[in-house]
């Protein structure tokens, strides 16, 4: 499977949860399958998806679902510590390990080689960190959820990207309604 | 006066409940002021961009932040504050440890002290600078118009207003 048709299985637990996606193709993806106030796209700033994420979990109750992706884990690696030492219970963080940039044409990152993103996860002091294969997803996603811990999922899947339009919604509307949704 | 612990009444005062901090000297005080407040939720960051991910967060999870870093930062966190803070437009004080000023034992430091307010002003981000310990008698309307703009906004703070780096 490739992160898409993950997002598409997936989509009726993410719907009622809040969702932060990273930048690019994987927001792209998410807004085009099931676009919902719910979700925090960033149109910016790689790497950040995570940190923006704990932010929001520390900050508030509900539970916060992370969609990152191992090339934007790797651009902020220091992330990991900083999860594994103030992991709430209702963080959970899901890197879609696809082993490559989707968002800059496919070109491999190193955890389709030697690195490993679960043991470098476990190194930094997350507790409950989880492989899974791409069709293991929304088990295991719900699981976590149903857990009531702090979770970094690893989801392995193949590289690849649909075909979806660039995001056009203002920034502070996107942020707006998402706030709105928190609060609600 | 305690000038540390006068920053961080401010913070309380304002209702910033969530600090990012990354490591300086200057500013080791205000950290761990900022760690003994039971109001304020610390969380040291490994880098400042990363900081103002968590900082983004918090906000919007209800939250009024701030990150406390050096000003070579400002070279680390260009983007995000471009694409982040500014773009989905987010309020952020930035307090600032100004290295490479009167002072500053360090040649180094001088090189990015240079860019320091030539960088904050091409980003059209607010900028106070404390040079006297009088100046910070303005901290906290400084806050309160963070909040009020939805802005980042800059506190730089340099050796002369802490009183010198002491012994390097």
């Amino acid at each position: 499977m490739i992160r898409s048709e993950i997002l598409k299985e997936i989509a009726p637990i993410l719907r009622d949860q809040l969702v932060v996606c990273n930048i690019g193709i994987p927001s792209q993806e998410l807004h085009a399958i099931d676009d919902q106030p719910t979700n925090f796209y960033m149109l910016g700033t790689m790497g950040l998806a995570s940190s923006i994420g704990l932010g929001l979990a520390i900050a508030q109750p509900k539970p916060v679902i992370v969609i990152d992706g191992d090339g934007s884990v790797l651009t902020n690696l220091g992330t990991l510590p900083t999860i594994g030492n103030n992991c709430p219970d209702n963080y959970i963080l899901m890197i879609i390990d696809n082993g490559s940039y989707g968002s800059t044409g496919d070109q491999p990152t190193y955890t389709g080689r030697k690195t490993d993103l679960a043991g470098m996860a476990r190194a930094a002091g997350c507790d409950n960190v989880v492989e899974v294969q791409d069709v293991d997803t929304g088990e295991a996603l719900q699981a976590a959820l149903d857990s009531g811990k702090g979770t970094v999922m690893i989801v392995k899947c193949d590289s690849g990207n649909a075909k979806m339009p660039v995001i056009t919604m203002d920034p502070v509307i996107i942020r707006d309604r998402f706030m709105k949704a928190v609060a609600s | 006066m305690n000038i540390s612990k006068k920053l961080v009444d401010d913070f309380v005062a304002n209702d910033v409940s969530f600090i990012t901090t990354v490591p300086c000297k200057q500013l080791a005080g205000v950290i761990d002021e900022v760690e003994a407040r039971p109001e304020i939720f610390h969380i040291p960051s490994n880098k400042e961009d990363e900081g103002m991910g968590l900082c983004a967060g918090a906000w919007m999870g209800g939250k009024r932040p701030a990150i406390i870093m050096q000003n070579t930062a400002i070279g680390v966190t260009i983007n995000t504050l471009a694409t982040l803070t500014q773009y989905y437009r987010m309020p952020l004080p930035i307090l600032i440890s100004y290295r490479g000023e009167l002072r500053e034992p360090v040649a180094c430091q001088v090189e990015m002290a240079v860019h320091t307010k030539a960088l904050l002003n091409q980003m059209l981000i607010p900028t106070y600078h404390f040079h006297k310990e009088s100046d910070a008698d303005e901290f906290d309307e400084i806050l309160k118009y963070t909040f009020m703009a939805n802005k980042p906004v800059a506190i730089l703070t340099d050796a002369s207003f802490w009183g010198g780096y002491g012994d390097q």
